[in-house]
């Protein structure tokens, strides 16, 4: 009897602690090249600390104030959340779409549904050296098409919007596609008889999107929203390709906050202090817009779903 | 269910994925750095990388090394840019390893990387003593005595023209008239810009900036006092005076073309007759023939504007992180041997900075077909021995500079402010800095 009893409680205890010790592989990774990098971080940040001198004195939060009063830390904020936006939204709300034609009774599915993640296996790199071609002011393809409509040429290099919004086409470009399998996997996973049951009751395709596919995607668009926000505000391999010096334009017109740490740690001031404190400073602002955006998504995709099919999205 | 492990394995494969790209943004490592710390036997295969930036004339050289020195294969890295080079060798430096084994670096750096000069192999050997003039040497020679790098070639500045375009706007185009038309100080050259430019379409100079640089290589201090102080942007009268000429030329009298030297609309503008003339040192022989590769017209006249100036020129250095430095030392003086060097001057214009190469009836033979079959050795040669100061560059020189570019790339190229609203960002960037 007490044998089953200890097998019972082996058995209880494996049931308990093995998950734990199945995912913890990764968090042992995770403190190890993620945690542990991030907390030195805070520390280089409180410290006077050369790229190349190394650690110097211990000076407090002055490298934070200093950053702060920074022209060009608002400069690269600015720029960073404005092509963040012009990439972001215009990037979640296609790839639903295409996930929407891509979910529907195509023939060669396979095809089609490849084709949207070709331009993701191109390196960033590569995608902003033919873009930055294209978009050249004088001599790129954009404005010479643009010139034979009668368009006068656009500064891309120049002027800050717009650059902002070719740097936005490299991204949307290299990002929409796999989005969109992301929503497709999801909206393949939604029960059809919801569909079924909605067909029944009248109501049209419009209405079976809005009423079934966005509310069964929430989780999704929740990842989805999450995952381009921090990805979005971290934006360097496309501006800092977009011309040759790679300084984010005289200007620093398409200087984002990413290229401002690597400006402040590796350019003239080679001050890895004041790149740290750049780098918290970030991290503070995904964590917020991280938020905001988990409120946001939570309560426009929850709109007026029935109560059943929510508790079906969370499952 | 389905759908969180949906959401989990994406999260994964984008974990992978970030992992995967931060992998793969480290190309080009040095090959495999300790597991051959051992000296290379003589039977024993080693690969040596060097890292150059634009055009050094390296790319037969190398071979050339192989073949003399079967066992040792020569890897040949270049970068587009020097501020890309630039970039990876401090990132790399600081890291502490992934530099090549030898790594060019440009005049205008070498006080900066003199800081940390025990990152560097001493490259001090008296089977190189005297190889090159003494200015060229003693730039990169620590207080202390210590060689930093080998020098490789020197820039002294011409100016290369379009002898068709000059033809068509009525100017003289024969090298020897233009040299006498544009002989004078800046306001010569800027003078008989205005000239070409109400006869022709096309613009006078490529780039404000660069013409900013070919004036700066002539004055004593452009931005730091010769004990090594930094001049406060602000108070710096000296260089806001040669500022200012410069824009006035560029954007008042609309003598550029409006160009970012180095970016992709200056290399087109190359082939779209863009502009007439160029300040060259010689290494830019190299990069104008690459980039105008198919035009005819292009010739060098031996005349420079206030005299002579130089620009630039680079050394070899070997630094410490390496796992052959006594391999990459001997390769790396093999390379600016004498000998060697006129070869890459034939290859790609690089100037020679060796005694013996500069006192070579080779050298003073040479021509250039590309530029009109011109004696390029003998023009090069008269202005080196033009080169009247050479201008003192501290550890802070790149950091002005930078500012300094910024400035006039915002009121020449990308018009977002006027002169004087430029001039003031950059005197506020200075501030930045956190220098003094």
């Amino acid at each position: 009897m007490s044998s089953t009893t200890a097998r019972q409680r082996l058995s209880r205890l494996d049931v308990r602690l093995s998950p734990y010790l199945y995912i913890s592989p990764f968090f042992i990774l995770f403190a190890v090249v993620g945690l542990y990098p991030l907390l030195y971080t805070a520390f280089v940040s409180v410290h006077d600390w050369h790229l190349i001198g190394g650690q110097g004195d211990f000076v407090g939060l002055k490298n934070y104030v200093d950053v702060l009063g920074q022209q060009r830390f608002g400069r690269a904020l600015g720029n960073t959340f404005s092509i963040f936006l012009l990439s972001s939204v215009p990037q979640v709300i296609a790839a639903i779409a295409i996930a929407a034609l891509l979910d529907a009774n195509l023939r060669a599915k396979t095809f089609w549904r490849m084709g949207v993640l070709l331009p993701y296996v191109v390196a960033p790199v590569a995608v902003s050296l033919i873009f930055s071609k294209l978009f050249a002011d004088q001599s790129g393809l954009v404005n010479t098409l643009l010139a034979t409509i009668g368009i006068d040429p656009i500064g891309f290099h120049s002027d800050r919007l717009a650059s902002h919004l070719a740097i936005a086409t490299m991204v949307n470009f290299r990002w929409t596609g796999y989005n969109t399998l992301i929503f497709l996997a999801a909206m393949q996973a939604v029960p059809r008889d919801l569909y079924e049951a909605a067909i029944v009751d009248g109501a049209s395709r419009w209405r079976q999107f809005w009423s079934v596919t966005v509310p069964m995607l929430r989780a999704t668009i929740i990842f989805v929203v999450i995952t381009s926000t921090i990805g979005g505000l971290q934006i360097f391999d496309e501006p800092r390709m977009y011309d040759t010096l790679g300084l984010g334009g005289s200007d620093r017109q398409w200087m984002t906050m990413t290229m401002y740490l690597y400006e402040l740690g590796w350019g003239a001031q080679k001050s890895f202090g004041r790149a740290a404190a750049v780098a918290w400073i970030l991290f503070g602002i995904i964590i917020v817009i991280g938020m905001v955006n988990f409120l946001l998504t939570q309560r426009i995709a929850s709109g007026d779903a029935p109560r059943r099919v929510r508790k079906g999205a969370r499952a | 269910m389905h759908k969180s492990r949906i959401g989990a394995l994406a999260a994964i494969s984008a974990l992978a994925i970030t992992l995967s790209a931060c992998g793969g943004a480290n190309t080009g490592s040095t090959p495999a750095p300790g597991g051959s710390a051992a000296p290379a036997t003589s039977d024993e295969k080693i690969t040596l990388t060097v890292a150059t930036f634009n055009e050094f004339g390296y790319e037969e050289l190398v071979k050339e090394y192989t073949t003399l020195n079967p066992n040792v294969i020569v890897e040949h890295k270049k970068a587009a840019t020097a501020d890309e080079a630039r970039d990876n060798l401090n990132t790399r430096l600081a890291a502490g390893s992934g530099l090549a084994d030898i790594e060019a670096i440009e005049v205008d750096w070498v006080p900066e990387m003199m800081q940390y000069a025990d990152k560097f192999v001493d490259l001090k050997d008296d089977a190189v003593k005297g190889r090159w003039l003494d200015w060229k040497e003693a730039a990169a020679t620590t207080p202390d005595g210590k060689l930093m790098g080998y020098g490789t070639d020197i820039g002294p500045e011409a100016i290369c023209y379009r002898a068709d375009m000059f033809e068509a706007a009525g100017l003289p185009s024969d090298r020897a008239e233009v040299a006498k038309l544009l002989d004078g100080g800046w306001d010569k050259y800027f003078t008989v810009g205005k000239d070409f430019v109400a006869k022709s379409d096309a613009a006078w100079f490529d780039a404000a900036d660069g013409v900013f640089q070919g004036m700066i290589n002539q004055i004593e201090t452009p931005f730091e006092n010769a004990d090594g102080t930094p001049i406060p942007l602000g108070e710096n009268t000296e260089i806001k005076k040669v500022y200012d000429q410069v824009i006035t030329a560029a954007v008042t009298d609309d003598l550029s073309a409006d160009l970012a030297q180095w970016s992709t609309d200056w290399s087109t503008a190359f082939q779209n007759d863009g502009f007439a003339t160029m300040l060259c040192p010689g290494w830019m022989l190299g990069v104008i023939e690459g980039n105008a590769e198919g035009v005819e017209g292009w010739d060098i006249a031996d005349v420079f504007p206030g005299g002579g100036g130089n620009w630039g020129g680079s050394y070899l250095t070997v630094p410490t992180q390496g796992a052959h430095p006594e391999e990459a030392k001997k390769l790396a003086a093999w390379l600016t041997a004498p000998e060697q060097q006129l070869k890459a001057f034939a290859s790609k214009g690089t100037f020679p900075s060796q005694k013996e190469a500069l006192a070579s009836p080779e050298l003073l033979k040479s021509t250039n077909a590309f530029f009109n079959d011109a004696p390029t050795g003998q023009i090069l040669t008269n202005r080196a021995n033009a080169v009247s100061v050479t201008p003192f560059k501290g550890p802070n020189y790149f950091a002005i500079r930078a500012l300094t570019s910024d400035a006039i790339n915002r009121a020449d190229v990308d018009k977002t402010d006027d002169p004087e609203a430029s001039w003031a960002k950059a005197v506020a960037a200075y501030g930045d800095l956190g220098l003094s």
